[in-house]
């Protein structure tokens, strides 16, 4: 569940996760809203983390500008 | 597998916390601490592609959204690539019509099945018995069932050693042989002399004797 395809571009599970993203959430309060199981969001935030897209803040996550203009170029 | 018996493999067992790996999956990479705070069945089967694992395969997955409604996820463990679990899963879903709907460690370096003792040397060194761990919230193990190679499982135990595991930590009590949900559950045998006595005078139960008592939940 690669959340960057080879090509540069954002899967589009990491999409839904970053639309998510605007206001600081949990993983498990993330989950319900995308109805996808928890190991799966925790996952694929971690790797929106490790990508510079997303960052966590005390176990919550947002959005960073790099993820912003990512998602605004794809638009 | 070598052996080195100055420094022995230890298998996990009951009771105790389940070892943290990372592992890639047809999912993604995963890490054991991202299933915490559900219970996790992790199962090991011996190769893609197989007859007896592909219905077991289907049966895990007819059995997934039950777990689910449980706070239980599944993922399964086998070594082999995860191109190999990737065709495995779209050739079930296109010939057998079944989503498999969870994911497969591709454990190609032995690195999860070693440390949970899935090889069975005597049986195969180059493929994993069909092992079944059942975690906690907390990942500590609190079950293991293990069958051979030519053994297909029995999903509908594995459920119900499940249910029977969440009823005993809701509820503080023990299951009965061949329990199901809604039979009678096992009170706990009382740990002293006053306690035993106030067992055996308790119209509320069904005892057989002080230390031999059911109830209904």
């Amino acid at each position: 569940m690669a959340c960057v395809k080879p090509d540069g571009s954002l899967t589009e599970t990491a999409k839904t996760l970053l639309r998510q993203l605007e206001n600081f959430l949990t993983a498990e309060e993330i989950a319900p809203r995308i109805d996808q199981p928890l190991f799966k969001v925790r996952s694929v935030m971690r790797e929106l983390v490790g990508n510079g897209l997303a960052m966590e803040t005390d176990g919550k996550f947002q959005i960073t500008s790099k993820g912003k203009e990512k998602m605004n170029v794809e638009h | 597998m070598e052996t080195n018996p100055e420094n022995p493999i230890t298998f996990p067992r009951i009771g105790s916390p389940a070892p943290p790996f990372e592992a890639v999956t047809s999912m993604g990479t995963l890490k054991l601490e991202d299933f915490k705070g559900g219970w996790l069945i992790l199962f090991s089967h011996p190769a893609d592609f197989t007859p007896v694992c592909t219905t077991e395969f289907m049966a895990f997955a007819k059995l997934h959204p039950k777990l689910r409604e449980m706070n239980c996820e599944l993922l399964g463990l086998s070594i082999d690539s995860v191109y190999s679990h990737i065709a495995w899963v779209r050739n079930i879903e296109e010939k057998l019509k079944v989503k498999i709907t969870f994911p497969v460690i591709a454990d190609l370096n032995k690195d999860v099945a070693t440390l949970y003792g899935m090889i069975m040397p005597g049986e195969s060194t180059t493929e994993t018995s069909r092992c079944v761990f059942i975690i906690d919230e907390q990942q500590v193990i609190r079950a293991i069932i293990y069958y051979p190679l030519t053994t297909g499982r029995n999903t509908d135990e594995i459920l119900r050693v499940l249910q029977a595991l969440q009823t005993t930590d809701k509820n503080g009590v023990a299951t009965p042989a061949n329990w199901r949900p809604g039979d009678e559950v096992i009170i706990p045998p009382p740990r002293t002399q006053e306690l035993a006595e106030e067992r055996a005078a308790d119209k509320g139960l069904k005892c057989k004797d002080w230390y031999f008592c059911k109830k209904k939940l």
